[in-house]
């Protein structure tokens, strides 16, 4: 099997890409806390997994972030009291972050409806802290309905009232076309580096690539597109070489997030070439074209031009299709099938997903993660033997 | 309280009222399992649907036969033969933390649909609400093994605590359009699979039929605020609402749920309660564990404990349980709107519970909260620690939490639930006595 090693960068691509990561990792968000000097009066907006119009929240002049658990570094041992031991662990530890103050300065959280976790959240936060608004934005299960996109724009429309409740001012319709573009751009940047990863994962490594995506779930998305058009043109530069690795799809990252040391040890064993980890950042395949309703093409947008996860029920994208369309546009020979513990959705997902993957006679690596493992030397035996035994077949 | 008793039936003598809702309710059931026998030989229209939100007013129109999973699931564990069908689906590659229900369901067709009260027919049609998540990952695991056309209602919730919206605001309506628009594409698919025309006359004619049994629920529910309760809300009424949902928008669901008023209203008049010494009155949260039912609620009853009420009444009935009001004059709009605010109460019933559970306490006079959390069903669950810890916080609501599983028998273990369950009853005997004292 080829040794793994990291592809070299120049400084300034070292630099970037430790601020990622520390960004990713750090549950005291102090990108947060750097916006909320330069903006003392500026309000911070969480939401929940999977996707969010974050556009909404932006044009409003807040600060969108998304609240996605604390990876390893903190003990939920305040949650832990409010939430049963059978729940993910992004759940708890979401709402440790919560109690145990690092979230104060949020003004409204938002949840949605992935699953009865998610929207269960909703009451535990109110209850909780009730100064922030707290609430479920309904994005529609029943996407194929004549009448889901009416619905959708209304429900955005009502997220618009929410939000200029609490700031106090009106949104827009020029704000949001601003600011859709700005997420226009995001998207376009981020598909450049899903399209690198694909291309040339030798440089760029899976998880280089995530704490890049990942750091935009917590900065204003302005900074974010100049991080990533810089870190692009770096990558580019890169002198690392094709080495003879199997090409690996990972999938199960659409809400909780493996941790980082997971990631890395696949990347040590594998090139992983795709991938739905933070999918909802993603979620929107195209340019929105705002025109004159903004919120009716966002709304259009989410139905129509999205990708798939498991926690959105639509006939037009049969899940395990989608997958493997994934798989062959990223010419992967093989697929890392993942699922959070205790992850309802992902682990019903998962049983399909293996088997398309054995219908099609592609080999297949069934895991669970949670954010803080152990096990993970187990864990690193076990992806070796599966891609030697894809190597040496 | 005042009762009356007029609407017992002619002719019908005291104590044939008196448990007549259990056995009527275990007849109706075997004959509900025998027709879906026989609609799987004839191939017959078959709807799977689930008890929050099944649409029966709907499929009545056209004839579909109904089958609940959750109901097969539920007697799959009361007939004690659970872990054969949870097995068969983990060997089939479904991991021990997925509900319990889907689980025990998917061992039912790896078996060719054989079930422990019949075989179970084919569906020609599977509808899904989102009042649980699952519910949508689950029809599409038939939709991979049947093909068949899965049509998911959404009913969006109520969106956060203090969020109200009533029939003619702008948020309300916009609701009520989304809702209304599916029930008339679901119409049409319903239409085009039973070949049979839409006639709004059948329509107008379930939501009567839903009317009548509405009102007469809620009235059971209500009785139940007597002194000793006339029924256990985890006991027998398990069987009232398997009814409810399988006769729900037929004659013969109304007739039974006004023959079970009756009899509750006989029962209260002669004061008879489930226990023979009511000592302590409780609210329920949660599900029952069907894998050990009469020992769970023999822990409970050893104690002189009745459960005067319960969560699960509330949102597995669809939100029936405050009755609903088709108005028929205008059908379909009334029938999203009553969808609407039913399945919302339902939802809220699981997420937002809190000023609820303190509500029913008060005025059904319990003395305290059981809240069971199920690994299986994470959509009642997830929110209990919270809600308990919230209600023991800020209105001093005695509260027990036992945890174990709907249908997973490994999932039980009667001595670490019987301390919890002793210790509860000990503390609340003094607090009860401590108040007493006080009192006097
Ligand atoms: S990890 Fe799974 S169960 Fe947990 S909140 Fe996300 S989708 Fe829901
Ligand atoms: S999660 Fe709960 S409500 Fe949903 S299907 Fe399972 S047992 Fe039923």
């Amino acid at each position: 099997m080829a040794v793994a090693t990291a592809p070299r960068a120049d400084g300034r691509l070292e630099a970037i890409l430790d601020q990622c990561r520390e960004l990713a990792e750090d549950p005291d968000l102090p990108a947060v806390a750097r916006w909320r000097e330069q903006h003392p009066d500026g309000r911070v907006i969480g939401h929940f997994q999977v996707y969010f119009p974050e556009e909404i929240i932006h044009a409003a002049g807040m600060l969108p972030i998304t609240v996605m658990g604390a990876g390893s570094r903190i003990d939920a041992k305040q949650a832990d009291s409010h939430i049963g031991s059978f729940i993910c662990s992004i759940c708890r530890t979401s709402l440790e972050l919560g109690l145990s103050g690092r979230l104060d300065a949020l003004s409204g959280f938002f949840t949605l409806p992935i699953c009865d976790v998610a929207r269960n959240l909703a009451g535990i936060w109110g209850r909780n802290f009730p100064a922030q608004v707290s609430q479920i934005l309904y994005l529609p299960q029943n996407a194929t309905s004549r009448h889901a996109a009416t619905y959708l724009r209304d429900e955005y429309q009502r997220l618009v009232g929410e939000l200029e409740a609490i700031g106090g001012r009106p949104i827009a319709d020029a704000a949001l076309r601003q600011s859709i573009g700005v997420y226009n751009e995001n998207r376009r940047l981020l598909r450049q580096l899903y399209q690198l990863k694909r291309e040339s994962p030798w440089l760029v490594t899976s998880s280089e690539a995530y704490v890049l995506t990942r750091a935009g779930s917590v900065m204003p998305r302005e900074e974010h597109n100049q991080i990533l058009a810089e870190a692009l043109a770096a990558l580019a530069q890169r002198s690392g070489r094709r080495q003879d690795r199997v090409r690996v799809v990972f999938e199960g990252g659409f809400c909780e997030q493996p941790p980082l040391d997971m990631l890395g040890l696949l990347e040590e064993a594998c090139y992983v070439v795709d991938d739905d980890l933070l999918i909802g950042m993603r979620w929107l395949t195209e340019d929105v074209v705002a025109g004159d309703d903004p919120l009716g093409a966002l709304a259009d947008a989410y139905l129509e031009h999205s990708t798939y996860s498991c926690v959105q029920h639509d006939d037009r994208k049969p899940k395990e299709a989608m997958l493997m369309a994934r798989v062959d546009e990223a010419q992967a020979q093989a697929v890392i099938l993942a699922a959070a513990k205790m992850c309802e959705p992902g682990l019903d997902e998962q049983v399909a997903y293996q088997k398309v993957c054995e219908a099609r006679g592609i080999p297949h690596l069934l895991l669970e993660f949670e954010e803080k493992m152990t096990g993970l030397e187990r864990l690193r035996m076990e992806v070796e033997t599966f891609v030697e035994s894809i190597l040496f077949d | 309280m005042a009762t009356d008793i007029r609407t017992r039936p002619p002719g019908d003598q005291e104590d044939q009222v008196v448990g007549r809702g259990r056995r009527q309710g275990s007849r109706l059931f075997r004959d509900w399992y025998g027709a879906l026998g026989q609609a799987d030989a004839n191939g017959e229209p078959t709807a799977y649907v689930f008890v929050m939100g099944s649409c029966a007013e709907v499929l009545r129109a056209f004839d579909f036969h109904m089958v609940f999973p959750e109901i097969n699931s539920l007697q799959t564990a009361v007939h004690r033969v659970s872990l054969d069908y949870l097995n068969a689906a983990e060997d089939s590659g479904y991991s021990p933390d997925v509900c319990g229900y889907v689980k025990a369901d998917v061992g039912v067709h790896l078996r060719d649909r054989q079930h422990p009260n019949g075989v179970i027919p084919r569906p020609s049609l599977v509808i899904a609400t989102n009042m649980c998540n699952t519910y949508v990952k689950w029809v599409e695991i038939w939709e991979r093994m049947y093909h068949c056309p899965v049509f998911v209602l959404d009913i969006p919730g109520q969106r956060g605590i203090g969020w109200r919206a009533n029939p003619g605001e702008a948020g309300f309506e916009a609701d009520r359009r989304y809702v209304q628009a599916q029930l008339e594409e679901l119409i049409e698919l319903a239409s085009r699979i039973s070949g049979k025309p839409f006639d709004v006359d059948r329509l107008v004619q379930a939501m009567e039929h839903v009317n009548r049994m509405g009102a007469a629920w809620r009235e059971v529910l209500r009785l139940n605020q007597n002194v000793p309760a006339p029924f256990n809300a985890m006991g027998d009424a398990i069987t009232y609402m398997g009814v409810l949902s399988a006769y729900r928008g037929t004659e013969l669901g109304a007739q039974y749920m006004e023959d079970l008023r009756a009899e509750m209203e006989e029962r209260v008049a002669r004061g008879l309660g489930t226990v023979e010494d009511e000592r302590f009155r409780l609210h329920f949260v949660g599900t029952a564990c069907y894998s050990h039912f009469r020992r769970f609620l023999e822990l409970f009853q050893n104690w002189g404990a009745v459960f005067v009420n319960s969560e699960y009444l509330a949102y597995a009935g669809g939100g029936l349980d405050r009755g609903i009001q088709f108005d028929t004059s205008r059908p379909l709009e009334s029938l999203a709107e009553q969808l609407l605010l039913t399945g919302q109460r339902s939802m809220s019933n699981m997420f937002f519970s809190q000023d609820q559970l303190a509500d029913t306490v008060r005025d059904w006079h319990a003395d305290g909260i059981v809240y069971h959390a199920v690994k299986s069903c994470r959509t009642v669950s997830t929110g209990m620690a919270d809600s308990r810890e919230y209600l023991v916080r800020t209105r001093d609501i005695p509260a027990l939490s036992i945890e174990s599983d709907l249908v997973d028998p490994r999932l039980w273990s009667e001595a670490q639930v019987k301390n919890r369950v002793d210790a509860f009853f000990e503390a609340l005997g003094a607090r009860k006595a401590a108040a007493a004292a006080g009192r006097r």
